[in-house]
């Protein structure tokens, strides 16, 4: 089982009771620091790449084919997979699962921990979760591990995550797979 | 009768050209009318490309209720309907609102309490629906004289509180009330307070933009969470509550989804400093030692009260809050600096604002904090009052 996080198994405090809240437009969130989008990205690369076990978590946004940018955006998430040699575990609904998941093959946002404990998980990439969803799985994740929480959203970003990158279409997410393969050729994992 | 014609790119249904919320509320040329609080909705809830209203009568909202539904009538807004009782109204509007309608309601007093069930379940469900409260005092003895007493039963429902002071605050808060709370970061419900009588039934001059503009329709698709599912929290919650009670759901996600609800308040923030152009507003002596801290008509009375003290020689500013939730700490704190006394005079009989004000100052200023005047509802707050509050202060036994 992964250590507790700083607020045991409380989801308290939230970052917004800490004053951070998501980044403006143009920005990301770095823990609490507002940076610039490709900084955020390089960080965000070096973490997914020096951690144990690093796995991406899609959302139904981009697990199922609602739209051509959906099917866009999944193959470029795949690609990201092989650059950041992270394995991938849907959250592929929001249901209540009965009696409990298996969290060998998935996370589900009403206990997102028992994934991250099952895999020790060290660092994950949330990506295509609704906002609401991703935000009240990163409040538990933030309490119950030690995971570090990215999240790459496609509207306004999520301050409970350890990094934030807001505004991630297509275009910003191969932005992000190139600059995956400089930090890793530079890191030479 | 309603949506005249179908929505495009670039009007909606009732013909109007769709533009930004900056636009219509900072841009647009002006001009000058002459209307109640409750004329001046109608005209806000025309520019807003509602496509829901549900009513239910009870004074002082009333003819606001019934202005919305003309709008029908005339084409502005998609469904309007009449409730069984304010508990039918604000569970119809939540259900019109879970659709992925824009949807507006109003309320006063008692019709507060009776729907009180439905607001946290409307922030719960991060549904981003406007609630007009014209504000009026709750039973008992029974009364329908100005109040604001039902505030303080909102305050932890998890919805946006925006409080306006006059007409035509009304109008341009209850526009931005929409775009704020349907960010996608925030997207929970919104109530916008103004004082019954004082501000629905006052005919006050009001500068208002062309009525052939409106606001973009809203973008369900935009939404935090997916259009509602029985199967799914929150829908699964609403048919199976046992369910937050079983092997399901951790314990954890019941905590995590409240303080997201929280959370979402806390993003509207800069928001709201945008459209609202700060979260309070500060008049009078910068430099006073000696201030109000008020919201609605409250802080118009502070202002009269201000401006007789300086008269006789004492300088006072009127702090005036525009949002309650959330609320202005920050923005406080730097107001009240220098401020020995500040007053908080209120309608209602408990003084929720000046609760408000110490819970979020305690440890964090020195100002002292007076609790008063309160009127307790069914009258005007004098400015007499407040003045004489005033001169006890700081002439303790000798009067104005």
């Amino acid at each position: 089982m992964a250590k507790q996080g700083p607020a045991y198994y409380s989801p308290y405090p939230a970052a917004t009771y800490e004053g951070v809240i998501t980044p403006p437009e143009g920005k990301a969130l770095l823990l609490e620091e507002v940076v610039d989008e490709e900084t955020a990205m390089r960080e965000v690369a070096r973490v997914m790449l020096t951690s144990e076990n690093p796995t991406i978590f899609p959302g139904p946004q981009v697990l199922y084919g609602w739209n051509e940018e959906s099917k866009k955006k999944a193959k470029v998430i795949k690609e990201m997979s092989e650059v950041l040699n992270a394995q991938m575990i849907p959250m592929y609904d929001y249901r209540p699962k009965y009696p409990k998941i298996d969290p060998e093959v998935e996370i589900n946002p009403n206990h997102p921990n028992l994934t991250i404990w099952n895999n020790n998980i060290k660092a994950a990439i949330f990506i295509g979760v609704h906002c609401h969803y991703a935000n009240v799985a990163l409040k538990i994740v933030r309490a119950e591990t030690d995971c570090y929480t990215i999240a790459m959203c496609g509207l306004s970003g999520h301050e409970d995550a350890m990094a934030t990158l807001r505004d991630q279409h297509t275009e910003e997410l191969e932005k992000f797979v190139k600059i995956a393969k400089e930090v890793k050729q530079e890191l030479g994992v | 009768m309603s949506k005249i014609s179908d929505m495009t790119k670039t009007h909606n249904w009732s013909g109007q050209k769709l533009v930004s919320t900056d636009h219509l509320l900072f841009e647009a040329p002006r001009t000058k009318h002459f209307m109640t609080g409750s004329e001046v909705l109608k005209e806000a809830v025309k520019r807003c490309t509602v496509d829901a209203s549900v009513s239910y009568p009870i004074t002082p909202q009333s003819e606001a209720a019934h202005l919305i539904g003309e709008l029908w009538a005339e084409g502005y807004v998609g469904v309007y309907f009449r409730g069984e009782n304010e508990f039918g109204v604000m569970s119809e509007v939540a259900g019109c609102s879970m659709a992925g309608a824009r949807t507006i309601t109003t309320t006063s007093g008692p019709g507060t309490l009776r729907a009180m069930e439905n607001f946290a379940m409307w922030s719960g469900t991060r549904a981003p629906m406007q609630l007009i409260l014209m504000a009026r005092g709750i039973n008992s003895p029974l009364t329908i004289q100005p109040d604001n007493l039902e505030v303080q039963y909102l305050l932890e429902t998890g919805m946006m509180i925006w409080y306006a002071e006059n007409v035509q605050e009304l109008f341009d808060m209850s526009i931005a009330a929409f775009t704020v709370a349907e960010k996608p970061d925030v997207h929970v419900p919104i109530v916008t307070v103004v004082d019954g009588f004082f501000v629905s039934h006052t005919r006050e001059a009001v500068m208002l933009p062309e009525d052939d503009i409106a606001l973009f329709p809203y973008e369900p698709y935009k939404a935090p969470l997916p259009p509602i599912d029985s199967e799914m929290p929150p829908g699964r919650f609403l048919r199976d509550p046992f369910v937050m009670k079983s092997n399901y759901i951790s314990y954890a996600t019941h905590a995590s989804w409240q303080w997201e609800v929280r959370s979402a308040v806390e993003r509207s923030r800069p928001y709201a400093e945008h459209f609202l152009k700060g979260l309070v507003h500060v008049s009078g002596d910068e430099n006073a030692e000696i201030a109000f801290i008020a919201c609605g008509t409250a802080s118009q009375q502070s202002k009269e009260a201000e401006r007789e003290l300086a008269k006789l020689g004492v300088k006072t500013k009127v702090i005036k809050l525009r949002t309650i939730r959330p609320f202005p700490e920050k923005e406080l704190i730097e107001a009240l600096e220098g401020v020995k006394y500040a007053f908080v005079p209120e309608f209602n009989v408990v003084g929720w604002l000046s609760n408000e004000v110490r819970s979020a100052l305690y440890g964090k200023c020195d100002t002292e904090i007076v609790a008063g005047p309160r009127v307790g509802g069914g009258m005007s707050m004098p400015a007499e009052a407040i003045i004489a509050e005033v001169m006890e202060k700081v002439n303790p036994g000798k009067g104005a």
